[in-house]
């Protein structure tokens, strides 16, 4: 299992698929402030791709109207579309109010914080150099 | 019999206090599939004992000692459990298989909905919702989407979103929904699980930050996810249903800061023995009660007056003429 984890890890950005780099993508648009053109995405995303893999990708997501796309300078500046996604987030909310059980079915990136967790936290985040002494502290939860 | 009955209840007993102890010791997924199959066998070696122990009770309600044909005075005089104990095993075995039977509906209803919002979406391994709540999780289907708010993409980095996608990807690709499923019915079945439960989802949670480590190259970048997202979740005002698990991102964000969880043997293999013991004790006791029966068969044989000519199909039990 191990040495499997390595190998992904060496070709971490060689070896994602095409619906992968889709979401790549998406995230990155998503992100965003404003539309990105085929250069800042590529730059918003880890690993070297190509130019034209962007590009390729940006345009099959603009097939699927995922993304809409006006003019700046020789290329194009992209931007997700917005209606389709606020209508699934009303769903997906439902979904995820769906009871207790709910749980084993939908693996939430992170769960709720306590007070004291959050202050566990604050510090984990900050001072994670002085490694040494939270092994210390390992013990508390 | 008298003993080995008894031993399924007590390795799960022993897994229901240690396992949570020790897998967050271990790395994550072989900790989960020692998680899975402990619960997979402590629920069989639960309910498999409690069947034996019923059945020693029931067998001598006089109507299914006619069907069986055995005698309920001998098996009275041999069986070595007390009627008390018959009785409550009974109702601890109703109990459990309505309760799991509760579960499984309740779960299979979740999947099927999950199913079906999962073929109403978009074509698009990633789903992003139009929410400034950060929400992200994994909806497993044909195939699973990673979902995933505008306010969570919004508040990590490039490389941390990375991560957050990776780790979705991670729950998808293991079906970690499935070792969930599986925990959720055991400890439906039998409470005394519950402990297991409760360890396999932190888990779950290690086993797709390390692999999301993996593909970034980089844990503190994970942690840093982790932790940034968990922090923005606190922030917002959420809906009331998302119920709290506290403690656990700081274990996770520690865990991930920590160099890797080195291999250990130990503990998987005195698992696994413990395991071994329980399926054996149950066979062992199986085997108790089968003969138990069979004597009890013989005597019931030996007490009958010889059957009316003609219609002698009251054959003598194979055992009783060894």
């Amino acid at each position: 299992m191990e040495e499997r984890e390595g190998g992904g890890a060496r070709g971490a950005s060689g070896r994602r698929g095409r619906g992968e780099l889709e979401s790549d993508v998406l995230a990155a648009l998503w992100a965003a402030d404003g539309p990105l053109t085929a250069g800042q995405v590529r730059e918003a995303l880890p690993g070297d791709l190509a130019y034209t893999t962007v590009l390729t990708i940006l345009s099959r997501l603009h097939d699927k109207e995922m993304l809409v796309r006006h003019r700046e300078g020789r290329g194009y500046a992209y931007e997700p579309v917005r209606d389709e996604a606020s209508h699934t987030a009303q769903r997906m909310r439902s979904l995820l109010e769906g009871g207790s059980d709910r749980e084993a079915v939908l693996a939430r990136f992170v769960s709720e914080l306590s007070e004291q967790d959050e202050h566990v936290l604050h510090q984990l985040l900050s001072g994670h150099d002085a490694r040494a002494e939270d092994d210390h502290s390992g013990g508390r939860a | 019999m008298l003993l080995s009955v008894y031993i399924p209840f007590a390795v799960t007993a022993v897994l229901a206090v240690l396992a949570p102890r020790l897998t967050p010791l271990l790395p994550p997924r072989p900790a989960a599939w020692a998680l899975a199959c402990a619960a997979l066998v402590t629920s069989v070696g639960w309910a498999g004992a409690l069947a034996l122990l019923a059945f020693t009770g029931v067998a001598q309600i006089p109507e299914v000692a006619e069907q069986g044909r055995w005698s309920v005075t001998a098996l009275r005089a041999e069986d070595p459990v007390y009627l008390v104990v018959a009785v409550a095993s009974a109702l601890l075995l109703t109990a459990g298989t309505v309760s799991l039977g509760i579960a499984a509906v309740r779960q299979t209803r979740h999947v099927v909905r999950a199913r079906r919002e999962c073929a109403r979406l978009p074509q698009t391994e990633l789903v992003v919702l139009d929410d400034d709540a950060p929400i992200a999780f994994a909806l497993p289907g044909k195939p699973g989407r990673v979902v995933v708010s505008r306010g969570m993409l919004r508040c990590l980095g490039d490389r941390e979103r990375a991560a957050l996608l990776a780790h979705e990807r991670a729950h998808l690709r293991g079906r970690h929904h499935l070792f969930q499923g599986l925990w959720l019915l055991a400890a439906a079945l039998n409470p005394v699980l519950r402990p297991l439960a409760v360890a396999g989802e932190f888990v779950l949670e290690r086993w797709a930050d390390e692999e999301a480590a993996a593909r970034v190259g980089d844990r503190t970048v994970v942690a840093h996810a982790v932790g940034r997202a968990a922090l923005a979740s606190a922030g917002a005002p959420r809906p009331a249903a998302l119920a709290a698990t506290g403690g656990v991102v700081p274990q996770r964000v520690r865990a991930l800061l920590a160099p890797p969880p080195a291999r250990r043997r130990l503990p998987l293999m005195a698992g696994g023995l413990l395991l071994a013991v329980c399926c054996a004790s149950l066979v062992n006791a199986a085997s108790d009660s089968d003969r138990m029966v069979d004597s009890a068969q013989c005597a019931a044989y030996a007490a009958a007056p010889s059957a009316p000519s003609g219609e002698d199909h009251r054959h003598e039990p194979d055992i009783c003429r060894r």
